[in-house]
């Protein structure tokens, strides 16, 4: 159980050291050393958990299976991969006087900060300091929103703070009820646990726990950006530093969703029924088609690419609403690609804007002549998003459309119609970027896009190959999740 | 016979209490006001005294008054004996209030306002007129409140009797109802608006601007401003004594002994005491407001009543 | 009559509850800053004491230490630190002029049976007060975001987010007599990074657009 608390310890050095020295030279390194460290801890618990299975420590305060220990490492590593790129782009903010050594300390102190609550929400196994981790993650991450100090960026950070504030407060009172119901049978203080709770979940009061969902997919589903909770995800990421929107978009969604599915599993062993699954199936499936459309109508690469987001989360959680093992499997497999991808192509378009000197979309203009590496990046980032063969993306979403059809074919048709409108909207204003024509004097920027590449190749190998190991690991969550494996 | 007898004996003992002890509690509250204010207390009996002198001093009446403005100060004075004698001061189930309820005495309060209303247009001087006006809006706000908070009681006890009202409270114990706490918020406002005390209206001024209840009685003098001004004490006593033996009924007399009479007389005016106190406080420590803040005030006392009214059906319900 | 079989502890904490229901609603209706600081403490001071009385009843030790911190943090601290920003930016003579306060109120009041109607179920397999108690926080918790819908000062924004914690701590106090204690005190080490942090935005947003007027944010908008 070491590697547990040495991922939880790390981040927290992470935080005191660089509040301490956070405005130094090197520092981007040293943070990106300390992802390093994370991530190899993650690796140690991973092979625990292929190992000896769930494992149950700290008194049950923490808890370690297959459905977390993937998330866990997917975190540390696209962690590590948007450490590796921010230490250039924070250093050009530097030099360009956007930021000064307070804040750097407080961007790189933050940075951990926020890994330290993602860190928690994966291991813990009490649904109340879930909760809390939560919460801690937007304390954390609302003063990097703002972190350029324009009405622009303080206003999206207001926007985020109030309006996941609120959402998640209404995921607190789920999560009260759920306690509330939990206490009815059992002991009080170990209620809250959700291995406890997973156990007894045939005898959590039904009624209860269908008001405590709807609650707490309110609250979490704010944090996912389910429409029309999703206002403040737009702007959080476009305002942000770059390195942070990568990482909101990869790793806070997809711990939010993680959340949601927590509790869905209980939900699902209590009532029996199918409400849960249905809840998420429609927020999903209105997140999916929305944020298509509204792809259209952005004039900001960063929020082009966040509407993108909201349209995936929504595809992910429509897939988790079905609940059969293959749409598990699918939307399993499209959190990992996703994160991969997006936090890729935030990284990407962090320095396309920095060449451009500004985020308009009509603005950016012939990135592939100015700088090869980004125009390509930009461009293979969105074919894979897209999900075009024979991207990870594309096999994700083609699993999706398959259970879907299985399960709900009448539902097939508006998914196909909101791939088509996303990847319409998404190339319409990506390919002028790309390839129009070269502004004069455009010069290219220092930027490090290894992990891009790394990032982009990982996702054509799952989209060639799922390796067999990974394959397997889904499978065991697939199994924990819907109860049986796929095919 | 006997009984009966001692009963209507009671009763109208009871109701010169009333009578005798308004003036005093008057004067407690304008002593303990002086001593917050750091002024010096004028004596305990000094509104006897005022009593006392405005008696023996010849009544002047305008020329214009008619009849009306004659049989004012009689109607307002009978009214508000008679309304005192539907209250339990110090012993319940006593025949007068057995007659009466809640509503009678509402009813009371209204007749003796209307006269003194009337009394204010007749003379024809403009502050009269002004005066009647500012108390009918007043009234007209306050009085639905009232009921409201009265209501509230009353649906808990199944009666509008006061008397049986106050047996009943007594006969449950010590239970804390969500709904009475709002009840005697909501009283303990229109308590205030009702007798014409800060912030709704002054008693101690003549500042042409703000005065309501001092307005209409402007033209009196003599025995007629006693009356009057007796009557107005004695509305505020009776507005204590609700608050006092509705909520807090606990002392009161149930049975006509010597002992139970006599404690339940020094609970209540301890009670009584007490009460007033809290009104000096709050006198000194609250400015009065704009008249037109007043409907606010008003509303919020309607809201308190109506909530008292909604948490005895929504959190006191059994399902 | 159902009241007269509670005990005296189920009768408080039912006043509490139609108390701090009513605190709601005032900080609703409320255009005066300070003054809404004021009815928040009030708010903070019944909670205090709703906890309070349940440490006592439940002889509940966590429980006396999550009534110590609801005193410290929600009556002292936190509307200390607002008040401090309203002086400090002379907004507390501003009044702010509300937009269709009867309907807002009307707004409140079928927010309230709202969370009755929600709850229901919960009757099934409970007491009366449960469902009571549950409903009023609720319902604190709706009129909190009604609030933060109907006031346009940021200050005000703030207010209602922490009466909507106040309104889920009153859950957690009364149906479950408290989370477990790191739990608690997880929320409420939230619940100060959060109130530190709204003063730091009051002065980023006061220093961009010179008002905390939040109907003066409006740069980002969905383009046309």
């Amino acid at each position: 159980m070491i590697p547990a608390y040495l991922l939880l310890f790390v981040p927290f050095v992470g935080i005191i050291y660089f509040a301490l020295v956070g405005h130094k030279a090197r520092v981007g390194r040293i943070n990106t050393w300390f992802n390093v460290a994370t991530l190899l801890m993650s690796l140690w618990l991973a092979v625990n958990v292929l190992y000896s299975g769930t494992i149950l420590s700290g008194s049950r305060f923490f808890i370690i299976d297959s459905f977390n220990v993937y998330l866990i490492v997917l975190t540390a590593f696209v962690g590590l991969t948007t450490s590796i790129c921010s230490a250039p782009y924070m250093r050009h903010e530097r030099e360009l006087g956007k930021l000064t050594d307070k804040r750097l300390k407080l961007y790189y102190s933050m940075y951990q900060g926020f890994m330290l609550a993602m860190y928690l929400v994966l291991t813990t196994n009490n649904m109340g300091i879930m909760w809390v981790s939560m919460e801690g993650a937007t304390l954390a991450t609302v003063l990097l929103v703002s972190l350029y100090r324009t009405p622009e960026s303080i206003e999206a950070a207001w926007k985020y703070f109030i309006l996941c504030g609120v959402g998640i407060a209404q995921a607190l009172f789920g999560t009260i009820l759920l306690y509330y119901a939990a206490i009815q049978s059992g002991d009080a203080e170990t209620a809250l646990l959700w291995s406890v709770l997973f156990e007894n979940a045939a005898q959590l009061n039904p009624e209860i726990l269908e008001i405590a969902f709807v609650f707490m997919l309110v609250g979490y589903g704010t944090k996912i950006g389910l429409v029309p909770l999703h206002n403040w995800l737009p702007d959080a990421h476009s305002e942000g530093p770059t390195p942070m929107s990568a990482v909101l978009s990869g790793l806070l969604l997809n711990d939010a969703l993680y959340a949601v599915v927590r509790n869905k599993m209980l939900v699902d062993g209590s009532t029996q029924s199918h409400i849960a699954g249905y809840l998420m199936m429609g927020f999903g499936l209105l997140s999916f088609l929305v944020a298509a459309v509204f792809l259209h109508r952005q004039k900001d690469i960063k929020r082009l690419f966040s509407y993108s987001s909201i349209e995936h989360m929504g595809l992910m959680t429509f897939a988790f609403g079905i609940g059969t093992p293959f749409s598990t499997f699918a939307a399993l497999l499209h959190m990992t690609v996703h994160s991969l991808t997006k936090s890729a192509i935030f990284v990407t378009v962090g320095h396309a804007a920095q060449i451009a000197g500004t985020q308009s979309i009509e603005k950016i203009r012939g990135l592939i002549n100015t700088q090869p590496k980004v125009g390509w990046g930009l461009l293979i980032g969105t074919l894979a998003i897209a999900g075009f063969p024979p991207f990870g993306v594309f096999t994700s979403e083609f699993l999706v459309l398959l259970a879907t059809m299985h399960s709900y074919p009448w539902l097939t048709p508006l998914l196909l119609l909101g791939i088509g409108l996303a990847c319409a909207g998404l190339f319409r204003n990506v390919q002028p970027m790309v390839y129009g024509a070269r502004p004069a004097g455009q010069q290219p920027v220092q930027a490090n896009l290894w992990p891009v590449m790394i990032h982009l190749a990982l996702v054509l190998w799952m989209g060639l190959a799922i390796p067999g190991f990974l394959a397997n690991w889904f499978s065991q969550a697939t199994v924990l999740i819907s109860g049986s494996a796929p095919l | 016979m006997g009984d009966q007898l001692m009963n209507w004996l009671m009763a109208i003992v009871q109701t010169g209490l009333f009578v005798i002890l308004s003036p005093l509690l008057a004067g407690w509250i304008k002593w303990c006001k002086c001593r917050l204010q750091n002024r010096k207390a004028p004596s305990l009996l000094q509104p006897y005294r005022d009593l006392w002198k405005l008696t023996h001093k010849q009544p002047v009446v305008a020329e214009q008054a008619s009849w009306l403005f004659i049989i004012t100060p009689y109607v307002i004075f009978s009214a508000m004996i008679l309304a005192a004698s539907t209250v339990p001061l110090i012993a319940v189930d006593l025949p007068t209030s057995a007659s009466a309820d809640v509503i009678v005495l509402v009813g009371f309060f209204a007749l003796a306002r209307f006269f003194q209303a009337l009394a204010g247009l007749d003379i024809g001087t403009a502050f009269g007129g002004m005066g009647s006006s500012r108390e009918m809006t007043i009234s007209s706000l306050a009085e639905p409140a009232m009921l409201m908070a009265v209501f509230t009681l009353s649906m808990a006890a199944s009666t509008t009797n006061l008397s049986f009202a106050i047996g009943f409270v007594l006969d449950q114990g010590i239970v804390l109802r969500p709904s009475f706490v709002f009840a005697l918020f909501a009283l303990i406002l229109i308590a205030i608006a009702e007798t014409g005390r800060i912030p709704v209206d002054n008693p101690a001024t003549h500042l042409e601007l703000t005065m309501i209840h001092e307005a209409m009685i402007l033209e009196y003098s003599g025995r007629h401003l006693a009356l009057i001004e007796w009557a107005s004490q004695l509305k505020l006593m009776l507005y204590g004594v609700l608050i006092a033996n509705i909520f807090f009924p606990w002392g009161i007399a149930r049975q006509f002994t010597w002992s139970a009479l006599s404690d339940a007389l020094l609970l209540i005016m301890a009670k009584l005491m007490l009460l007033a106190l809290f009104l000096a406080l709050s006198e000194t420590l609250f400015a009065k407001m704009r008249l037109f803040r007043v409907q606010e005030y008003l509303s919020f006392a309607y809201l308190l009543g109506l909530l008292g009214l909604l948490s005895h059906i929504i959190l006191e319900a059994s399902y | 009559m159902e009241i007269l079989q509670l005990d005296f502890y189920t009768q408080a904490i039912l006043s509490l509850a139609a108390l701090i229901g009513l605190t709601s609603f005032l900080m609703l209706g409320q255009g005066r800053l300070l003054r809404l600081v004021f009815v928040f403490a009030l708010q903070g001071l019944l909670l205090a004491s709703a906890t309070g009385l349940a440490a006592y009843t439940l002889d509940n030790e966590h429980l006396y230490i999550s009534a110590a911190l609801t005193l410290a943090l929600k009556v002292f601290f936190i509307p200390w630190l607002i008040r401090r920003h309203v002086l400090r930016m002379n907004m507390h003579r501003d009044v702010e002029a509300l937009n269709n306060k009867t309907i807002v109120m009307l707004g409140g009041a079928s927010l309230m049976i709202f969370s009755y109607y929600v709850l229901l179920p919960v009757i099934s397999n409970t007491t009366t007060l449960m469902l009571n108690a549950l409903a009023v926080s609720l319902s604190v918790v709706l009129l909190g975001m009604l609030l933060m819908i109907s006031h346009r000062q940021a200050i005000a924004h703030v207010v209602g987010f922490m009466s909507i914690e106040n309104g889920l701590f009153f859950a957690a106090i009364v149906s479950t007599s408290g989370m477990p204690m790191v739990v608690e005190l997880g929320i409420a080490f939230d619940v100060l990074v959060a109130a530190v942090l709204f003063g730091i935005f009051f002065m980023h947003i006061s220093k961009s657009i010179d008002t905390l007027d939040v109907d003066m944010l409006n740069r980002l908008n969905e383009v046309d």
